[in-house]
């Protein structure tokens, strides 16, 4: 082995011992374990699709994947709307745009899991409070339905992350050359016509990262759902990421449990390398 | 006239900007208001100023958090965690951006796709593995950021390289400087601006897992996130006490945004636009 060989490879132990022990080989692992009756401590037999049979004839877990698809769905439009908006806002020439900045930016800093006990006061305590002066029911009692539940992680997840994304717009939007919109203001460009065919088009790189990273993060999300409201009521808000982690760790179904992770892991992949695919697309041809 | 319009519009999205801003800090000003309030103050309203303002919640949730040992706790972590993450993430940048093996592209190829894979579709076998080899402890959870966190940042660093010229390599090997001296005197100080950026993602990330922590530390060796859930748990509709609880744990990261906010913003815009 040449001297550059050997050194390429110390390079590398170190990462290849890690995403090795640490990611590929349970990964491989989780495979294997999903087909067999595997307890966490040993498998005694392969049960070939059982498992998989079992999970999509369980109400609880489907409930689950249709409540995260939901969530998602609704969360990747919202984050993106509101990325841009405050994008927009905080980009233009206005005294506070630091200021604001880091406002909107602050609660990504902190974790899900506070954030979402703090939330859990604030759809109580405050929401509660709400109700009763201006006496409008529906401030009560949001975290005890699973529909209202639904919107409280929706609030939660939006106001925790949208500053996130209106970090990946800005730095697109910041690019923008001053002039092409100034010689666009000059040849009588309306404010949309500006934005539809100027702004848009360049900010476009900024949707596929956009859509890619709020799309996982949605599919993926677990602390704000655990700190918010635990599934609640009757296991009605709980997502995959959390049904995974109590079919585990509170039943102690592992292969079971890790029939499901494999079905999320398919679906987290597919979602993501196909939006990267199309989003590709479109901006060629664009 | 038109001049008159233009500010005139840029006046009321300043306005409007402010009252979003208002808006997207008032659940930290009701967490903070409340926290002050006595347990029979937050059952009168939550809205208004406390009657009198107590510190004692603060107090009572610092001990019980037993906060200096869970804050600790959390800085050995995250801070061990990432030290390691950017000296053998930077060192693999390198070695694959050097390389133009084909092997080297497909260990490229398997660090980034890597990052596809969910945490929770390994977490079962992981934490099996590791208890059953007996590392289900600070230490092997040092060693499991080293393993998710790695990927993303041989990413950055790998992007990093190309603006390194090879030129730099050649003439440090010319001088009789090995590869590792090479890499750490030369290289490595001229990626220092990627450094700050990985380091910024890995801390927030980190600092406030709560899952995987969860799953190998002891109580004893709690970090806050994983403290504050038991703390929560401990204290439900005991919410004067909560909050203060919450709004003690959320002030080192507040104080650590104040100084470094630039970077910060800056870091993050930079890992996610990669």
């Amino acid at each position: 082995m040449s001297n550059r060989t050997l050194s390429f490879w110390l390079f590398l132990t170190p990462v290849v011992l890690g995403l090795g022990i640490v990611v590929v080989i349970p990964f491989l692992y989780g495979l294997v374990y999903s087909f067999t009756d595997w307890n966490g401590l040993r498998a005694e037999s392969f049960i070939g699709l059982e498992n998989y049979i079992r999970l999509f004839q369980e109400d609880e877990f489907m409930q689950a994947v249709w409540f995260t698809t939901k969530f998602a769905f609704v969360g990747v439009l919202l984050l993106n709307l509101f990325g841009l908006g405050l994008a927009l806002i905080v980009t233009r020439n206005i005294k506070s745009s630091n200021l604001l900045r880091t406002v909107f930016f602050m609660p990504n800093l902190i974790g899900g899991l506070i954030l979402g006990f703090i939330w859990q006061f604030i759809f109580i305590s405050v929401f509660g409070d709400i109700s009763g002066l201006t006496g409008i029911e529906g401030f009560n009692g949001w975290l005890s339905t699973a529909n209202t539940g639904f919107w409280g992680i929706v609030i939660l997840t939006c106001w925790q992350m949208a500053g996130y994304i209106m970090i990946i717009y800005i730095a697109y939007l910041e690019n923008i050359p001053k002039d092409l919109i100034e010689a666009a203001k000059i040849d009588g460009a309306s404010p949309f016509q500006r934005f539809k065919n100027i702004t848009f088009p360049l900010v476009a790189p900024a949707f596929t990262i956009s859509m890619f990273l709020t799309l996982s993060m949605s599919f993926k999300i677990y602390d704000q759902n655990l700190s918010l409201t635990n599934g609640g009521p009757a296991d009605q808000t709980q997502m995959v990421a959390m049904e995974i982690v109590n079919t585990a760790f509170s039943d102690n179904d592992m292969a079971y449990a890790q029939a499901k992770a494999v079905i999320f892991f398919l679906i987290v992949s597919v979602v993501a390398l196909t939006q990267v695919y199309y989003n590709k697309k479109r901006e060629v041809e664009m | 006239m038109k001049k008159n319009n233009e500010k005139r519009n840029l006046i009321s999205i300043e306005v409007f900007g402010l009252l979003l801003g208002l808006l997207w800090i008032a659940p930290f000003y009701l967490m903070i208001v409340n926290a002050f309030k006595t347990k029979r103050d937050i059952f009168t309203g939550v809205l208004g100023f406390p009657e009198e303002w107590i510190t004692g919640n603060f107090v009572e949730a610092f001990i019980d958090l037993e906060f200096l040992k869970s804050l600790f706790n959390s800085i050995l972590i995250t801070g061990l965690s990432v030290g390691i993450i950017i000296i053998f993430s930077s060192m693999a940048g390198y070695a694959l951006a050097r390389n133009k093996s084909k092997l080297s592209a497909v260990m490229f190829f398997v660090f980034v796709a890597a990052m596809l894979i969910p945490f929770q579709s390994v977490m079962i076998p992981l934490v099996a593995l590791f208890g059953q080899a007996g590392m289900l402890n600070a230490g092997g959870l040092i060693f499991m950021y080293l393993g998710f966190g790695c990927s993303l940042s041989i990413f950055l660093y790998h992007g990093a390289m190309t603006g390194v010229s090879k030129s730099m390599d050649e003439a440090a090997i010319i001088d009789g400087a090995n590869r590792f001296q090479l890499f750490w005197r030369i290289i490595f100080p001229l990626l220092k601006p990627i450094s700050v950026t990985v380091g910024i993602l890995n801390v927030i990330w980190i600092w406030n897992d709560y899952l995987l922590p969860s799953l190998v530390l002891s109580e004893a060796n709690a970090t806050i996130p994983l403290k504050m859930f038991f703390f929560f748990g401990q204290y439900t509709k005991q919410w004067h006490l909560a909050l203060a609880g919450l709004t003690i744990a959320i002030i080192p990261v507040i104080i650590g945004y104040f100084f470094a906010q630039k970077q910060i913003i800056a870091g993050v815009s930079e890992g996610a636009v990669k």
